[in-house]
């Protein structure tokens, strides 16, 4: 069949299975008096467009930044903006400032999940159809098959359009970065990267990887040629789109200063509820947030996310190739999420990117994480009320990659560079280390469907009220170690001769 | 298949099988076609009721409440988890009664490919059929399940199991009653194909080969699964009631919303007849029935120019449009493919000239004809046409904002694929469609967009709501119309083909 209608109709099912998940209950659905991420995103379409740009991330009577402020960098700022803009023109009661708060109503919810949906359409689904057609190798089946999976994520679908966020927007700019860079157009790929870094801070995960990959290409390059020409090319088209979206901020540095001081807000505590990263699994064993002193939190995580980073960016300044790029993203990014300060459950949404353009070359150690990631969001979704949804995307996520990337035919002895774990543990050369991983595939998947259902089946114990997040958020973050330990090893591993001559560009 | 929880007021199907449950699980049986507590009475035969009270016993353990026939439009989250899933379970019918059918049809030897199998495209034209998700799990009904005793009765009749396909059809009679409209293709057919063992060559019937066991057999099966439900209503004299009930003539010639069938097309000519008659002042205005089209929601239908339609009328015109057919059957039967094309015609006839017709039932054609259209290019062009006309005259069922894109995108994926993977089969014989085909399609789309988008932002909305649901049906009944001759001239051919070749196909 051809290749175009498969790949409509993945695009198609794409969208209804988004807008199907669009009708379930969104975060603070009538939960006065903060109500939730809807309402903060409803709240600063009313602030920027009643108030002058001046006054947004600053604290007045009419802009109360106690109230849900602004701390997200400009571009969302201006998205916001162009909504509230047809927001007035549909209903000006939803986009009144003071009083529309907590403005709730079924028309809102749907012009709400619009925005989102059309977000999604314009930048991110694009990018991932063209990332999967022209960067993913392979048969056109098993690109439309990457695709399928791709875009049925489900981690993704449950934030952006049930939770309610603009995930799809910032993680769209950073896939057409890296779309760009595969196909070697750097200075439209930094262009991408830097509008995606301004829509969301929390893109910095990401940075280090693309400012090693094109600093240690434009070192390839030779530093006194052409190497330099294309560093001052890319350093230009960054400080350019850094400059356009800050414009109307440059003219004061007070204002500049503010908006930094908004975005990466230092007083709060090493991490907020319950997450699957190391300080959190940490503190269940030691009560580590009461041991240390605050600043020394601070100095600790910073240190030992740096130590974490190091050598996967090392090894990419070294050796610039688009593979070596794509590991470099997930271990980057699975650094920071284990290591890092203040870190929210959904920033695990900034791994799951880098891992699902892998799907294609590590379908089953992608797959895995990919339903573990979902997983690990689990007390978000119960909270907002998304238990169906979740229940629903991620068995047929499973499903799917079970027969469309065929993962369980993927977990072979090469295709998962078994043999430095043979080096690594002194294994019997004998062992059928794949079969063991199968075995760990079946009983984690086991586990975190067990765990689903006695979340919501059984109440936790009087004394321990959070039992089945904290479990959920240590089964959740062995399986990110691991991750972690086997993409770190994978980039420090050499690949059998036929992949290294695909991967060399 | 995924069921869509959406936070739309509940549908009136929901209520009516909420109530049946009520009735059946709350009531002696001998109350339950005279109960009217509620006014969604009882109106299918016995054997769906005892399948109610089956299914009120599960129901007891979800929510007690639902079964109390007092509580009218109970719809507790638990009531609505339970119905949706029901639906869901009893659909396993249905994927059964698929598996059959595409075990009946030929295999493709030469190429490897999935999309190339028969089979597999059948399964996923009848499993991914727009018109039974949208009926079934959308709005709710139980049509999944009735369609897979239908279709695993024609699986049976193509496997040459009679008896078993008798059997599942007078179990379907009793099940739902609308499917009367194909019961004489199947009579005829067992009693010309069945009971006269021996086929004579030239067609003329040997009535010495006819076999008196196998009517008998065939008659004892019919009447015992008719006494095992009607049986217990016949002992309590309340056969009258029942009757009553099933067959409610006090409707009006069309419902509501006008099936796109012929009385859609002679009610329009007769409003433009009235409108040319008034202009060329041949009738008085004061004269004229009051057309009461204004509301929209018309239940009896009184024609102004032309003759007003009685249920005797529709009887006859039915019965004279499936007379060809079936004396096609019964003079030179061709097989159980024969039968069914036979069965086509009857639904589409009674589809076409039928008392208060709901635009559901050309469904009963859609799914049937799949069967024929991945065997045979003429078809296939007629399934494409019928299939994109019926499921398009399906969308006013959908008519909430929310709903709009789901019905758009779902819509979009079974026409891309039947078109794809029809043309795909049939390759290398020419195109399926005709221009004048073609053409009809396109202005399908402009009629949709017209109907979607265009009409509710103009100004027109308020003074003529009911022009859409209008435009819609008489559009749509030119190609069901179409759509009907086109499969009588192909029983016309084969016809011919028959008998020039004399032989069995």
């Amino acid at each position: 069949m051809q290749t175009w209608s498969l790949v409509s109709i993945c695009v198609l099912l794409g969208v209804v299975v988004r807008w199907g998940v669009s009708l379930n209950s969104y975060s603070g659905a009538q939960k006065p008096p903060m109500f939730g991420d809807y309402e903060a995103q409803r709240h600063w379409q009313e602030v920027t467009y009643n108030l002058p740009v001046q006054e947004w991330y600053f604290n007045n009577t009419d802009n109360d930044l106690n109230y849900w402020g602004l701390d997200y960098p400009p571009l969302t700022a201006y998205h916001s903006w162009i909504c509230a803009y047809i927001a007035k023109i549909i209903n000006p009661e939803w986009v009144e400032l003071h009083r529309s708060r907590g403005y709730e109503s079924p028309a809102h919810k749907l012009f709400m999940r619009t925005t989102v949906l059309v977000a999604d359409v314009l930048i991110y689904i694009p990018a991932v159809v063209l990332y999967c057609l022209y960067l993913a190798d392979g048969s056109s089946k098993k690109k439309v098959s990457t695709l399928f999976c791709f875009l049925l994520y489900p981690g993704l679908i449950l934030i952006d359009h049930g939770h309610f966020q603009y995930n799809g927007v910032s993680l769209g700019f950073a896939l057409w970065g890296v779309l760009a860079l595969g196909l070697g157009w750097d200075a439209l790929g930094s262009m991408a990267f830097s509008l995606a870094l301004n829509y969301k801070q929390m893109e910095l995960y990401h940075a280090l990887p693309f400012f090693c990959y094109l600093l240690g290409k434009c070192v390839k390059d030779g530093l006194m040629g052409r190497g330099l020409f294309l560093l001052v090319r890319i350093a230009a088209t960054v400080l350019a789109t850094f400059a356009l979206c800050w414009l109307p901020f440059l003219s004061d540095p007070s204002q500049a200063l503010q908006v930094v001081r908004r975005i990466f807000p230092v007083g709060r505590g090493l991490f907020e509820d319950k997450v699957a990263n190391t300080w959190c699994s940490l503190n269940t064993l030691i009560k580590i947030r009461s041991i240390l002193s605050g600043d020394f939190q601070l100095y600790l995580s910073f240190a030992l996310t740096i130590l974490a980073v190091l050598p996967s960016s090392i090894r990419l300044l070294t050796k610039p190739t688009f593979w070596n790029f794509k590991l470099a993203l997930v271990n980057s990014s699975l650094a920071f999420f284990l290591f890092s300060y203040q870190v929210h459950e959904k920033s695990i949404l900034l791994v799951a990117l880098p891992i699902c353009l892998l799907l294609n070359d590590l379908p089953f150690t992608s797959a895995w994480f990919l339903q573990a990631s979902t997983f690990s969001m689990l007390p978000l979704f119960l909270k907002d009320g998304l238990l169906v949804p979740y229940a629903v995307t991620s068995a047929a996520f499973l499903l799917l990659s079970i027969c469309l990337l065929s993962v369980l035919d993927h977990c072979s002895e090469e295709e998962m560079e078994l043999c430095t774990y043979k080096k690594l543990l002194f294994c019997h050369p004998k062992m059928d280390l794949a079969c063991i991983v199968r075995w760990k595939f079946y009983i984690s998947i086991a586990a975190m469907a067990g765990l689903s259902i006695l979340s919501v089946a059984l109440e936790p114990p009087r004394h321990l009220p959070d039992l089945f997040p904290v479990l959920v958020s240590t089964i959740a973050f062995l399986h990110f170690l691991g991750t972690f330990i086997h993409f770190n090893i994978l980039q420090f591993s050499k690949l059998p001769s036929r992949k290294r001559q695909k991967k060399n560009n | 298949n995924m069921a869509v929880q959406s936070d739309v007021e509940p549908f009136l199907h929901f209520e009516v099988h909420r109530n049946w449950l009520a009735i059946t699980h709350s009531l002696p049986v001998s109350s339950w076609y005279h109960e009217n507590t509620s006014e969604w009475t009882l109106d299918y035969p016995p054997l769906f009721a005892w399948f109610e009270f089956g299914l009120s016993k599960v129901a007891q353990h979800f929510d007690k409440n639902m079964l109390l026939v007092e509580n009218l439009n109970y719809a507790s989250p638990e009531t609505v988890m339970f119905q949706r899933l029901s639906v869901i379970f009893t659909d396993l019918v249905f994927i059964f009664a698929v598996r059959e059918c595409s075990r009946c049809v030929q295999v493709q030897k030469v190429s490897r490919d999935i999309l190339d199998q028969p089979s597999f495209v059948l399964s996923v034209l009848l499993l991914w059929n727009f018109g039974l998700f949208v009926v079934d799990h959308i709005h709710f009904q139980y049509n999944g399940f009735l369609f897979g005793f239908l279709l695993l009765s024609v699986a049976k009749h193509l496997q040459s199991e009679h008896l078993q396909g008798a059997l599942l059809f007078s179990i379907l009679l009793n099940l739902k009653h609308i499917y009367l409209y194909v019961a004489p293709a199947y009579g005829v057919y067992l009693l010309r194909d069945y009971c006269f063992t021996r086929d004579v060559k030239d067609g003329s019937i040997g009535w010495r080969s006819f076999s008196l066991l196998r009517l008998l057999v065939l008659g004892g099966i019919v009447v015992s699964v008719f006494t095992l439900s009607v049986g217990p209503f016949l002992v309590m004299g309340q056969l009258p009631q029942v009757l009553s009930r099933l067959f409610p003539f006090k409707r009006g010639l069309c419902h509501a919303y006008w099936a796109p069938n012929i009385w859609a097309l002679y009610n329009i000519l007769d409003k433009v007849l009235v409108v040319l008659g008034v202009r060329l002042k041949l009738l008085q205005e004061a004269e004229l029935p009051r057309a009461s089209m204004t509301g929209g929601l018309v239940q009896e239908f009184q024609h102004s120019v032309l003759p007003s339609i009685s249920p005797a009328t529709t009887l006859f015109c039915t019965l004279l449009s499936i007379l060809p057919a079936v004396v096609s059957i019964w003079r030179r039967p061709r097989g159980a493919r024969g039968f069914l094309r036979c069965l086509l015609l009857c639904a589409l006839g009674s589809f076409m000239f039928g008392w208060h017709v709901h635009e559901k039932a050309v469904l009963l054609v859609i799914l049937p004809l799949s069967i024929l259209a991945v065997e045979s290019r003429e078809d296939a062009g007629i399934f494409l046409l019928l299939s994109t006309t019926g499921h398009y005259s399906l969308f006013p069922l959908l008519h909430t904002p929310a709903e709009l894109l789901i019905k758009v995108c779902l819509m979009l994926m079974f026409t891309t694929f039947s078109f794809t993977a029809l043309r795909r089969l049939h390759r290398g014989k020419g195109s399926l469609l005709r221009p004048l085909e073609v053409f009809y399609l396109l202005g399908l789309v402009a009629v949709a967009i017209a109907c979607e988008v265009v009409f509710p932002l103009s100004p027109w909305k308020h003074r003529l709501p009911f022009l859409p649901l209008l435009v819609t049906s008489v559009y749509c009944s030119v190609g069901v119309c179409y759509s009907f001759l086109r499969l009588y001239l192909s029983l016309w051919r084969s016809d011919c083909k028959a008998k020039q070749g004399g032989v069995k196909s």
